[in-house]
């Protein structure tokens, strides 16, 4: 192979990417917060016996599940200000996009975890008199947690890679500032590698962190 | 006579179209220890499950001292059971279920100590006194901070009891609480659950074990068919029974008894 890789160009704007690696972790946290709480919304209506409750919310769910994320993230920023006349920050589009399409996988990954927790559970803790509130608290969903962290987890991960669809509409997250960086030193190469690495390196961390937590939760086992 | 208790009047339950409980009317008095027999698919759990409303009745009432349990709704005896009337009912009326339902993510004392904290809102070492007494009772001083999933069925079974009874409830209702374990088990948590009895609590238990129900039992229920088919003291149900149904049951027990 005769390609002569230099890397020299992408160390020489270390600290453009190195914004772009932060933006990416935020964007991606603050979605993971607000599609957990989507997510739960979702979960609980979707198991809801009321009908008029638990309809919309599989409605919502097998909308964002059969659409390419990237028509959440231009529909947030091109056609919510036209429908709604107010105009989205990038990062706010971007975050509304994300935390919706991942609470509508979420939900189905709550509402998983909270089917699959025994029946007996629910009689143990409605035999001392425990409310429904109580028993979802204390009972169901600390041991539904344990259950849905794997897939939990994985979920959270694609979301962190759907991200960068958030440069499309110019959020300089990682991949936005690798397109800076290679418009500059027209290195594609070297440019993409380098920030492929650096997503390598930012999921096998949290991978890794994950693990960590999941084998607290579940030392009971 | 005592006022009863407890008292069920013409209480029915369907699981759609199988009518398995017809009609029962029922009551248990202080003190009373109620064993209620049976073949599979006799309805006898399901009976004792409608008393805490773990099965809601299809029809006909439930009164705890002669208060009756929900209101009337729709036409056909329907009634309504608001949630906070049945967590009043559980906490007066314990359960220690067949398959323990235990909580796992829970430690031994936690599980006892759980409905204290959750349920009564006591204070945290009040919670502790009170399921480390009742641990103590069922003999399971040394296991407090072992999950239920290191121990053996017999010390689960009994945590479970201890856990029922840290309520403090007036009746004690068991769901054939030996049912999934193994024989050399038994023993341990008939043993708990004898000297209750010698406490004078008031308890229904469905059983298979017909030895124990003698010996424990003041008054023995043959269900079949969703009826009591047959009711009386233990002597007269499981020595003198007087319906050729109840005989043919016993009977099957006795085949191999040697």
């Amino acid at each position: 192979m005769s390609y002569q890789w230099d890397f020299s160009g992408v160390w020489s704007r270390w600290d453009i990417l190195a914004v772009g690696l932060l933006n990416t972790i935020k964007i991606a946290a603050v979605s993971i917060v607000l599609g957990i709480v989507v997510g739960l919304v979702l979960a609980f209506l979707k198991l809801s016996p009321k009908k008029y409750l638990s309809a919309p919310a599989t409605a919502f769910i097998e909308f964002y599940r059969n659409t390419p994320p990237i028509i959440h993230f231009f529909w947030f920023y091109y056609a919510l200000p036209v429908l709604a006349n107010i105009s989205l920050d990038p990062f706010v589009a971007a975050v509304l996009a994300l935390s919706t399409q991942s609470g509508a996988f979420y939900a189905e990954v709550f509402r998983g975890g909270i089917v699959s927790i025994e029946k007996g559970q629910w009689e143990g803790g409605r035999s001392l008199g425990m409310r429904h509130s109580q028993l979802m608290r204390r009972i169901i969903l600390p041991q539904a947690m344990t259950r849905m962290f794997a897939p939990f987890v994985e979920r959270s991960f694609e979301l962190t890679k759907t991200t960068a669809l958030a440069s499309t509409l110019a959020y300089a997250d990682l991949l936005y500032q690798a397109m800076r960086v290679n418009s500059e030193t027209f290195r594609p190469l070297e440019v993409y590698t380098t920030i492929a690495l650096m997503y390598v390196v930012l999921l096998v961390t949290a991978s890794t962190l994950s693990r960590i937590a999941e084998a607290r939760l579940t030392a009971y086992r | 006579m005592n006022e009863p208790i407890l008292r069920v009047t013409e209480l029915n339950k369907k699981f759609g179209e199988h009518h398995v409980l017809k009609g029962i009317d029922f009551s248990v008095e202080q003190g009373e220890r109620v064993a209620i027999i049976g073949g599979s698919g006799s309805g006898k759990s399901t009976f004792l499950r409608c008393l805490n409303f773990m099965e809601m009745p299809s029809s006909g009432t439930v009164s705890l001292d002669g208060k009756e349990i929900g209101k009337p709704a729709g036409k056909n005896g329907e009634r309504r059971y608001p949630e906070s009337e049945l967590c009043l009912v559980r906490e007066r009326v314990g359960m220690v279920f067949q398959q323990f339902n235990l909580f796992p993510h829970m430690t031994v004392l936690e599980n006892a100590m759980e409905g204290l904290l959750t349920v009564k809102g006591m204070k945290k070492e009040a919670a502790r006194d009170l399921a480390v007494k009742e641990l103590d009772k069922v003999g399971l001083a040394d296991k407090h901070d072992a999950y239920p999933g290191r121990l053996s069925g017999g010390q689960q079974q009994r945590v479970a009891i201890a856990r029922s009874l840290a309520m403090e409830p007036e009746i004690l209702l068991f769901d054939e609480p030996t049912s999934s374990l193994d024989p050399e088990l038994v023993g341990e948590v008939l043993v708990v659950i004898r000297k209750l009895a010698e406490e004078g609590r008031t308890m229904l238990l469905v059983t298979h074990e017909l030895g124990f129900a003698y010996h424990f039992a003041t008054k023995v229920i043959f269900l079949a068919d969703g009826v009591f088919h047959e009711v009386g003291t233990p002597a007269e149900v499981l020595k003198n029974p007087k319906q050729e149904r109840t005989r043919a049951f016993l009977n099957r027990f006795t085949e191999f008894a040697f």
